[in-house]
């Protein structure tokens, strides 16, 4: 209980001091994991769109996937990723390992299966005869598609929030691609790990702390921007 | 304004129309009748362009219609469809109204306009900002006809539109029917299972039975003098099925 207070009030003390190397931390996990969620939304809306609405030989099987790596552990995209960009793997000239970038990309194929998966739910209990509607009111088929996902924006809002609070909450992967470097590529969540293992019960704790105020206020914003759009 | 010869549409193997010559002209309203899973739906999709038959030649205002789909959406952006049950999208009603539109490439005041001028003519002023998902069964129905009268459209189909609306619903729906026929001259095709409605509103009535159509004629004959021994069964209600 001592810790958990203590975590509280040095959680306070991190912000209220402008700690520079706090708000550093904070600004880059919110950097990757926002452009991971980003391209995730790019990548996994069409994808979850395409998967639903259209009728194709091999459908089951894709649906099948894209929900088996909704799972997937981090640990395997990171390592898999790390593979890659590894100075002996096929993108290594890149040089993208232990940077933000390499971060960006594990957690884009960590999250972009969720958000397809979600997608496809979503679109899934869109009433049928709205499709039929907008074609009888001569939309044409990517007008149709658009009008569904349109219809569906709720749930697809709700996938890209657990798509984020996925991507801000990973730290198995990041840790693997990004190493953890103080000043470039640290996170919250490695930073928390770091702190954890070197004893520091009470920082590790006011990192977490603020990382649930700052998903907590992300989807507050995500939630209250559908409202409003809504009424 | 249509010509179907040998139309053939099968869902899996059972044949849901058969129809060997159908003509509609153009500036006329048509009711269709017919006992429940005879095709009645099924026909309007197909003259809507919303379905492909399996077998046969649909004529659109004298053109051959193909397999293009540039070209079946020209055809369709000149007609469209009010089902029965009213669907409208998670919007306001201005939204829902300027649909069609919105997706013809018109913005701004004449979309404005041409929304206002809709609502009024069916008894809908003020309603623009309403959400459509929270207008009752017989609004919301309205508000399907304004999205699809908006567009001016040649042809109008209606599938059973105004199936367990209350009769002031019904009678603005009816009203608005006549109106475009009349002031607009659209073809308007009309499913129903009122055959009073059939009786008030269409210059021919046709009778739909197991996919074929059995009798074709002037409304006022047919629902005096039926001259097929179903037609007359089924408006007497006896036929069985």
């Amino acid at each position: 209980m001592q810790d958990i207070l203590a975590g509280l009030k040095e959680a306070v003390q991190l912000l209220t001091n402008l700690d520079s190397q706090t708000y550093q931390i904070i600004f880059l996990s919110l950097q990757v994991s926002g452009m991971a969620v980003l391209l995730s939304s790019l990548l996994g809306i069409p994808l979850g769109a395409f998967i639903s609405l259209r009728n194709f030989p091999g459908k089951k099987i894709l649906m099948h996937l894209v929900n088996t790596f909704m799972g997937l552990p981090p640990v395997v995209i990171g390592l898999v990723v790390y593979l890659f960009l590894s100075n002996s793997g096929p993108l290594g000239e890149l040089e993208l390992l232990f940077t933000p970038q390499a971060m960006i990309i594990a957690q884009t194929i960590l999250v972009t299966p969720i958000i397809a998966g979600l997608t496809i739910a979503a679109l899934s209990g869109v009433n049928k005869n709205i499709a039929l509607a907008a074609a009888s009111l001569g939309a044409n088929s990517w007008q149709v598609a658009w009008t569904i996902v349109k219809e569906a924006r709720y749930g697809v809002l709700a996938a890209i929030i657990s798509g984020f609070g996925r991507a801000i909450a990973e730290v198995g992967s990041v840790i693997m691609v990004g190493g953890d470097i103080e000043g470039s590529t640290r996170v919250m969540t490695t930073a928390i790990a770091l702190q954890t293992r070197m004893g520091n019960f009470s920082t590790a704790l006011a990192l977490g702390l603020i990382l649930i105020v700052l998903s907590f206020l992300i989807n507050l914003s995500l939630y209250h921007l559908t409202q409003r759009e809504g009424r | 304004m249509y010509e179907i010869k040998g139309l053939q549409k099968d869902y899996e193997e059972k044949r849901v129309l058969d129809i060997n010559y159908l003509r509609l002209e153009k500036g006329k309203i048509f009711g269709i009748i017919g006992p429940s899973g005879v095709g009645k739906s099924t026909l309007l999709r197909i003259l809507n362009l919303l379905e492909k038959p399996q077998q046969g030649e649909i004529y659109y205002q004298g053109n051959l219609v193909g397999d293009n789909e540039k070209e079946r959406l020209a055809y369709r952006r000149s007609m469209t469809m009010v089902f029965q049950q009213p669907t409208v999208f998670n919007t306001t009603v201005y939204e829902n109204i300027a649909y069609g539109l919105h997706i013809r490439g018109e913005r701004g005041k004449k979309v404005q306009e041409k929304v206002s001028k809709t609502l009024e003519l069916l008894d809908m002023d003020g309603y623009e900002k309403r959400q459509a998902l929270t207008l009752s069964g017989g609004e919301a129905q309205r508000v399907c006809l304004a999205r699809a009268v908006v567009l001016d459209p040649q042809v109008l189909l209606l599938d059973e539109p105004t199936a367990s609306l209350d009769p002031y619903n019904v009678g603005m729906i009816e009203k608005m029917v006549r109106y475009l026929n009349k002031e607009k001259d659209t073809t308007v095709i009309c499913v129903t299972h009122n055959m009073f409605q059939a009786k008030r509103l269409a210059h021919e009535t046709m009778f739909l039975w197991e996919g074929k159509i059995v009798e074709k004629r002037a409304t006022e004959d047919f629902f005096a003098q039926p001259l097929d021994p179903r037609t007359k069964a089924f408006l007497e209600g006896k036929m069985i099925y």
